[in-house]
């Protein structure tokens, strides 16, 4: 122990990560399920760094397909164009509404990618044993967490747009490919910023043969 | 197999720091001295502001889910759309799976939320409340992250803006009520003390409840108060 600060592993103490009552059980790493809700009892989260790896490696290679292909495709007697998130946030500039194209675009590009480099960068710094910025990089992952939902902005802006542009055979909107990808990207970057385990960041400073796995 | 706990000691979600919560006057919040974490608030009236706001949520959520949310005239044509609508005609253009996400976090997500809040608040209403009001709390934890109503009405916005270069638009009653959707949602969840909740459900294992030992604090020297 570098700090003798008292914490749940260092004291035998498994915290219940639903209802958190906090439990002595006889063996902490087999300390089975909770006696106030019945939910599992886990000193760390199973296997957080493979699970969050795997899972921010899966969003990665979906992010390509997801900016590549076309996410929105519109029909109109003369012409068909198919449109990318990005293209479609150049048009809305070009409507006029830059604030609304800035908005899609953060949404849209920009926070996976910095939640994909977030979350690689605490996992990183986890397996090296850091205790550098431990607040900061807490502070970190709860933005992360929390900004995580407005991806699925641009999903949205296409279902709504394609539920009301159907005026065959003047005009209508179907959704591409690059929806689903993109949807893919928002559903695994969430869960994988769920199944980290933000108490790795701070185990560091308690004893290093304690870590997770 | 014996285990032994604590309920006055709790140890952070965030960082696994060890620490006892003070009394907390009313508003008042505790937050973990390591980390930050917002470990408790005292939050008065917790369960009957929440149960009314969630009432009002249940109705608001009826009311954004059967109106329309916004129509279009072109040519003499009118088309409107619900938000059950839009998902329909997303499956139907070929992207099914995109078109069940939508449907789970902008209709399935937020209603099972209101409708599990709705059942937690009545059942906890006399103490103690039945231990499956625990399993319950544990749904709820889950659901919450993935109802996207404020994202939704974001994209419902952009939406407009694009179409309203094309056709004339006609604001439905749906939309209005998305957007106090959003509000009640977001007091709901500022209101609901799940603290309060926890410690008015009875125990799984009833048998620890009763045995509950302060043996173990004198184990643990140095924390704070």
């Amino acid at each position: 122990m570098s700090t003798g600060v008292p914490t749940g592993i260092t004291s035998g103490f498994v915290s219940c990560e639903a209802c958190g009552l906090l439990t002595k059980p006889v063996n902490v790493h087999e300390p089975g399920h909770c006696p106030r809700c019945g939910g599992k009892l886990e000193l760390r989260r199973h296997n957080t760094i493979q699970r969050t790896w795997a899972l921010i490696i899966a969003a990665a290679i979906c992010y390509i397909p997801a900016n590549v292909m076309p996410v929105m495709v519109t029909s109109t007697l003369t012409s068909v164009e198919e449109d990318t998130i990005i293209s479609g946030a150049v048009l809305l500039y070009k409507y006029g509404s830059w604030h609304l194209a800035l908005i899609v675009l953060i949404a849209s590009v920009m926070i996976p990618l910095a939640k994909l480099a977030a979350l690689a960068y605490l996992l990183i710094t986890v397996q090296r044993n850091s205790i550098k910025d431990q607040r900061e990089r807490t502070r970190l992952y709860r933005l992360v967490e929390f900004v995580g939902r407005w991806s699925m902005l641009d999903i949205f802006v296409v279902t709504f747009v394609v539920a009301l542009i159907q005026l065959q055979p003047l005009m209508s909107v179907k959704p591409g490919l690059g929806s689903l990808f993109f949807a893919s990207v928002v559903v695994l970057t969430m869960i994988a910023a769920e199944t980290f385990d933000s108490r790795l960041i701070w185990d560091s400073s308690n004893c290093k043969e304690e870590q997770n796995d | 197999m014996s285990s032994s706990f604590i309920e006055d000691i709790v140890a952070c979600p965030g960082c696994d720091l060890l620490q006892r919560i003070p009394v907390l006057s009313p508003g008042g919040k505790a937050r973990c001295p390591r980390c930050g974490h917002t470990m408790a608030a005292n939050k008065p009236d917790s369960l009957e502001r929440t149960l009314a706001l969630t009432v009002a949520a249940a109705i608001t959520l009826v009311v954004a889910n059967t109106t329309p949310l916004m129509g279009i005239s072109v040519v003499g044509r009118h088309v409107s759309t619900t938000i059950l609508g839009g998902v329909l005609e997303m499956w139907l253009q070929g992207q099914e799976i995109t078109a069940l996400l939508v449907a789970f976090c902008a209709i399935v997500a937020p209603t099972v939320y209101i409708g599990l809040m709705l059942v937690i608040l009545l059942a906890v209403r006399r103490s103690p409340a039945p231990s499956w009001a625990g399993f319950l709390m544990r749904m709820l934890d889950l659901s919450q992250p993935w109802g996207m109503a404020e994202v939704m009405m974001l994209g419902i916005l952009v939406a407009l803006i694009k179409i309203a270069e094309m056709a004339t638009l006609v604001l439905g009653v749906g939309i209005f009520a998305v957007g106090a959707l959003i509000i009640l949602i977001a007091a709901m969840m500022a209101s609901f003390d799940h603290n309060e909740v926890w410690t008015r459900i009875r125990w799984v294992d009833e048998e620890s409840q009763k045995m509950i030992a302060s043996a173990e604090l004198a184990d643990i020297e140095g924390i704070r108060p």
